[in-house]
């Protein structure tokens, strides 16, 4: 069971804040970390590679320092790491990024299964796990809480709807992409530190997967930002102050229309 | 790589002040550009003496522009019923099929649909395409995304808005990719450029702490998902004439390895949040399960539902269809009052566009201070029981 | 201060970290108020490697010493010290095997220590031997291929949740100190079981019942080393686990400070944040002396013990009183600094007041502690 995982290392955006006076984002001493959601898929493919045997090999594609978070893969279990890297990516949308995935796949082999995060918490898209599943022409499930059976060519997952869940079954090769129900992950270990400290994390350029220039980075990316701003705040606020009796009666006051 | 040519840069520093990002600064009157650039392109345009610009930026062409004509909303049809978010979308789709001087269309497939076409040209759609038939009967990621590939190759529409909900999410990213097309997701804000008919995509980014407008200018057709709760559904007319368009999808689009075995409504939680018009949430203050209660006797007390921040549901307080905020639902009711929630911009997203907005927080510092209309300040343990009785006492 | 850890160790303390921040933090209010054994974090624990930390490799495990025991400790009593006292009780519990045990002893209970299959304790104690532990009433005869042990052991750590008790006994009662053997008694041997659960001050999370041995009858070959040598194992066994508790004091203690001057910074009075007043400034800059003072002593202890240098005792008696006086210490201060919301549970700070207490007590008193530099001194200066 060949099992690929794409990970991505995103600023840790709770932590990301919008400096009002400068209007500017500050992200000196906010930590890199394993897209949260990411992280749920590697330790299903880990716990599915220790259900039925094989091997998990995650994928990442971003600046040399995404190493970092394949380190962590590994010690959390991924047999093998791989960054694609390359500054011709810089500036991909979810397209272009898609289709650099895709390729960087190909260029590792056949695949049984392959996870991805629903989303990333930088971009919010949840497209890149769909795209990707078009560019490998392979049948996808999107946001799985569970994963129920695998056997005889198929899977049984459940996928998280509105108002509940659907049952749905489908072959492999398949790409599924994870929400955050759907396992608790461990915490590293020390044998893993230590062989993720060891572990030869494989960096791969455009030219190593064969991807064409017009489909890769800026120049591959069909949507471009026109502009970007600050949300505006709001305009009226009023802080009330007192014991609990009085600003609550100030506030029913102007809440009657409610009443 | 964004470059700056230091012959024509005049040191004025207005790419200094504009980037969000922190990622230019004037230094001996020229601007040097750091790694923080996300390559956004915002200085570009605004550089008057245009002395920068990206390299690597030329993109290919993927479509003849001229080709592609009318507005197309994707309307959600499951276990019976059209999902609300189609009605939005038909409202925003209207304003834009009208400042394009197009159709507007809507899309829809399921399993006895025919029924309900009409209820779609009641809220703006010129034509409904609507595919019926058992095999669309559940969603299925390939067969609706290729169906829905099938009938925008054959019809080519420019504009093609989705709802950005758990379908929406899932298959409408595949078409966009298939299409070799961008598609832009969870927009609050959708206009048509005057100067050349292009649809400009406004969305949230980073968590919500800055907003991005995006568009599309080189393939077809420009795509975007919008969530529910963001546009103001359009008012139905009962007498408004329109196409219904019968499209028989081709068998091929129709096979598929896929089955969906079983549909489990969710029984715990049967409120839809998006639906109420009063909302009372609980986040981390609450300290645990048992404050729920005192939401719940609140929300009862005002005839509303009660929501939860993030927080709340990962610590097990609440089921998390409660969830308002970035990776949960949006929000847009008249009364949202928030007890013992920080107000991160994450939970912000989910709900700053609800028209009243309560704050009760032990922190008159916390973000959602800023954002609510009227804070209270103090033990919500305190607050919420009064308050509840207050209410009961102003009802007599 | 840089203590100049290796590569390994420092793997060691940032694993212990992440386990204290994600599993151990969330829950500690909760298993202290409800008194419940925290077996799920020890499951974890054993799921991060880190139960074979001390323990050879030929066993499984990673073969570190005092030192990474005690690396591990502080960042665990950092969360918690209730349940980094239920991993500490543990590693107590399973040195006399290792220092004493022969080898198929120790193939027979390391592997599955390390694997966090099983847990140990240590059972010493009694009603009458607390200080004086030749106060110990419970005995061993030989009976055939068996042993019979018959005796109450009291406040045993981990008693009723490991699987896997080191039992000091008498076997020679004429012998006086060297009539004391130590037994391995399971968990389900016959004659084997437990009193009630302990309802205590501080440490909730962590179990202490009463090991009942009424004709317990256990194979000849669950005797631990040469009989007679009981209490030199003991000896050997505290000399090694002292620093393992001061740890405890210095995690604690760290923990402690963080509250107080996280609190310190955002608490305004007057004004201003009360880490602007000098009366508070000066109780935080002494609670900092003190943590990392005990620290350096502590870490020097450890050292100085896998080296194997002479005066381990002595000097394992030093870093415990050291660093456990000073937990209670900062620990109260800590309070203090809180003001009226540190007295409230509310707050981490009362918990930790009431968890160090405890530290000045178990695994030999301060008074015991100090009676033991004492007496070396003695014969130092001869």
């Amino acid at each position: 069971m060949n099992i690929l995982v794409c990970i991505k290392q995103v600023p840790d955006t709770k932590d990301v804040r919008l400096d009002p006076e400068t209007n500017t984002m500050a992200r000196e001493g906010v930590a890199s970390i394993m897209n949260p959601f990411d992280r749920h898929a590697l330790e299903e493919a880990v716990r599915i590679k220790e259900e039925h045997d094989g091997t998990v090999t995650a994928l990442s594609m971003g600046p040399p320092q995404a190493e970092e978070v394949l380190r962590e893969a590994v010690s959390f279990g991924a047999d093998e790491g791989v960054l694609v890297s390359d500054r011709a990516f810089a500036g991909a949308d979810t397209w272009a990024t898609s289709y650099t995935l895709g390729m960087a796949a190909r260029s590792l082999g056949e695949f049984d299964l392959i996870l991805c995060g629903k989303q990333a918490i930088d971009g919010d898209t949840a497209q890149v796990g769909p795209g990707l599943a078009c560019r490998l022409n392979m049948p996808y499930v999107t946001c799985v809480q569970k994963v129920s059976e695998m056997g005889g060519g198929f899977i049984l997952v459940e996928r998280m709807m509105d108002d509940g869940y659907d049952v749905v079954r489908l072959p492999l090769p398949a790409l599924l992409t994870v929400v955050k129900d759907i396992n608790e992950p461990r915490v590293s270990s020390l044998k893993g530190k230590m062989k993720a400290k060891k572990a030869v994390i494989k960096v791969l350029t455009a030219a190593d997967i064969e991807a064409e220039k017009q489909y890769i980075g800026l120049a591959g990316s069909p949507t471009q930002v026109v502009k970007i701003f600050t949300p505006k705040p709001r305009g009226d606020r009023t802080v009330f102050s007192g014991t609990p009796e009085e600003q609550v009666n100030q506030l029913v006051e102007r809440l009657n229309a409610y009443f | 790589m964004l470059i700056v040519d230091c012959e024509k840069c005049i040191g004025c520093g207005v790419c200094e002040e504009d980037c969000a990002f922190g990622a230019i600064t004037v230094e001996e009157g020229c601007a040097v550009v750091n790694e923080n650039c996300t390559l956004c392109g915002s200085c570009v345009d605004t550089c008057e003496p245009e002395a920068l610009r990206i390299e690597g930026a030329d993109r290919i062409v993927r479509a003849d522009l001229d080709e592609w004509s009318g507005v197309w909303v994707f309307a959600e049809f499951r276990h019976g019923n059209i999902a609300p978010v189609a009605y939005e979308l038909l409202g925003i789709g209207r304003q834009l099929a009208d400042q394009r001087d197009v159709p507007l269309s809507a899309v829809i497939f399921g399993a006895g649909v025919e029924e309900q076409v009409g209820s779609l040209i009641a809220s703006g759609a010129d034509k409904v395409y609507f595919a019926d038939g058992p095999e669309l009967e559940q969603f299925r990621e390939d067969v609706y995304g290729h169906v829905l590939e099938e009938l925008i190759r054959e019809f080519k529409p420019e504009v093609v808005l989705a709802g950005a909900t758990a379908i929406g999410r899932s298959f409408i990213p595949q078409v966009a990719n298939v299409l070799n097309t961008g598609l832009t997701a969870d927009c609050t804000q959708l206009s048509i450029r005057r100067e050349d008919g292009m649809l400009l995509q406004t969305r949230p980014a980073f968590g919500g702490n800055i907003m991005a407008t995006i568009e599309c200018p080189h393939s077809r057709p420009q795509m975007a998902t919008v969530r529910p709760k963001v546009m103001k559904p359009a008012q139905p007319d009962p007498d408004r004439q329109g196409e219904m368009i019968r499209y028989v999808p081709s068998e091929q689009s129709l096979t598929s390895k896929v089955e969906v075995l079983e549909s489990v409504r969710s029984e715990l939680d049967n409120v839809n949040i998006q639906e109420v018009e009063i909302l009372i949430s609980g986040g981390r203050g609450l300290d645990s399960e048992k404050g729920f209660e005192l939401i719940r006797e609140l929300a009862d007390e005002l005839g509303g539902a009660v929501a939860a921040s993030r927080a709340a549901v990962d610590a097990g307080w609440i089921s998390y269809p409660h969830q308002v905020g970035q990776t949960g639902k949006t929000v847009c009711p008249k009364l949202y009052i928030a007890c013992g929630i920080s107000g991160a911009i994450q939970h912000a997203v989910g709900m700053q566009s609800a028209k009243t907005i309560v704050a009760i927080n032990k922190d008159e510092n916390a973000p959602i201070c800023d954002i609510a209309t009227y804070s209270l300040i103090g033990d919500l343990f305190d607050i919420v029981p009064l308050l509840t009785s207050k209410i009961r006492e102003s009802r007599g | 201060m840089d203590y100049f850890l290796s590569e390994e160790q420092q793997m060691i303390v940032e694993t212990a970290r992440e386990i204290t921040n994600e599993k151990i933090i969330p829950r500690r209010a909760e298993l202290d108020e409800k008194n419940e054994f925290p077996a799920a974090i020890l499951q974890d624990i054993s799921k991060a490697d880190l139960f074979g930390i001390f323990l050879p490799e030929e066993y499984g495990g990673f073969g570190g010493g005092c030192f990474e025991i005690v690396l591990l400790l502080e960042q665990l009593a950092r969360g918690c010290v209730g349940i980094a006292t239920s991993y500490a009780a543990s590693a107590l519990g399973i040195f006399p095997i290792l220092i004493a045990g022969n080898d198929e002893m120790k193939q027979k209970y390391l592997p599955a220590v390390v694997t966090g299959e099983k847990w140990a304790a240590f059972g010493l104690t009694e009603a009458n031997a607390g200080s004086d532990a030749s106060g110990v009433r419970t005995t061993a005869v030989l009976d055939g291929d068996e042993w019979v042990l018959n005796g109450t052991k009291q406040w045993i750590t981990n008693g009723g949740e490991s699987q896997i008790y080191t039992i000091v006994a008498i076997t020679d009662p004429e012998k006086g100190a060297r009539g004391a053997s130590m037994f391995v008694v399971e968990d389900g041997d016959p004659g084997f079981s437990y009193g009630k659960k302990e309802d205590k001050m501080g440490i909730r999370s962590s179990a202490t019942r009463e090991l009942i041995m009424r004709d317990c009858r256990i194979p000849k070959d669950r005797l631990i080393g040469r009989q007679g040598t009981g209490f030199i194992t003991v000896m050997k066994t505290l000399d090694v686990s002292r620093p393992g508790i001061a740890s405890l004091g210095v995690g604690l203690g760290q923990a402690a400070l963080d509250e107080s001057v996280t609190y310190a910074k955002q608490r305004v009075q007057f004004g201003k944040p009360i880490i602007a007043f000098q009366a508070i400034q000066h109780m935080l800059a002494d609670m900092a002396i003190q943590v990392e003072a005990a620290r350096a002593i502590v870490y020097a202890a450890a050292h100085h013990i896998d080296a194997h240098s002479k005066d381990m005792s002595k000097v394992s008696s030093m870093c415990k009183v050291f660093a456990t006086d000073m937990a209670m210490k900062v620990t109260t201060d800590a309070v203090q600094v809180l003001g009226g919301y540190g007295y409230m549970k509310e707050y981490p700070v009362e918990k930790m007041m009431r968890d160090a207490k405890i530290l000045q007590i178990y695994e030999g008193t301060n008074q015991i502690q100090r009676n033991v530099v004492g007496q070396q001194l003695n014969k130092e200066y001869a």
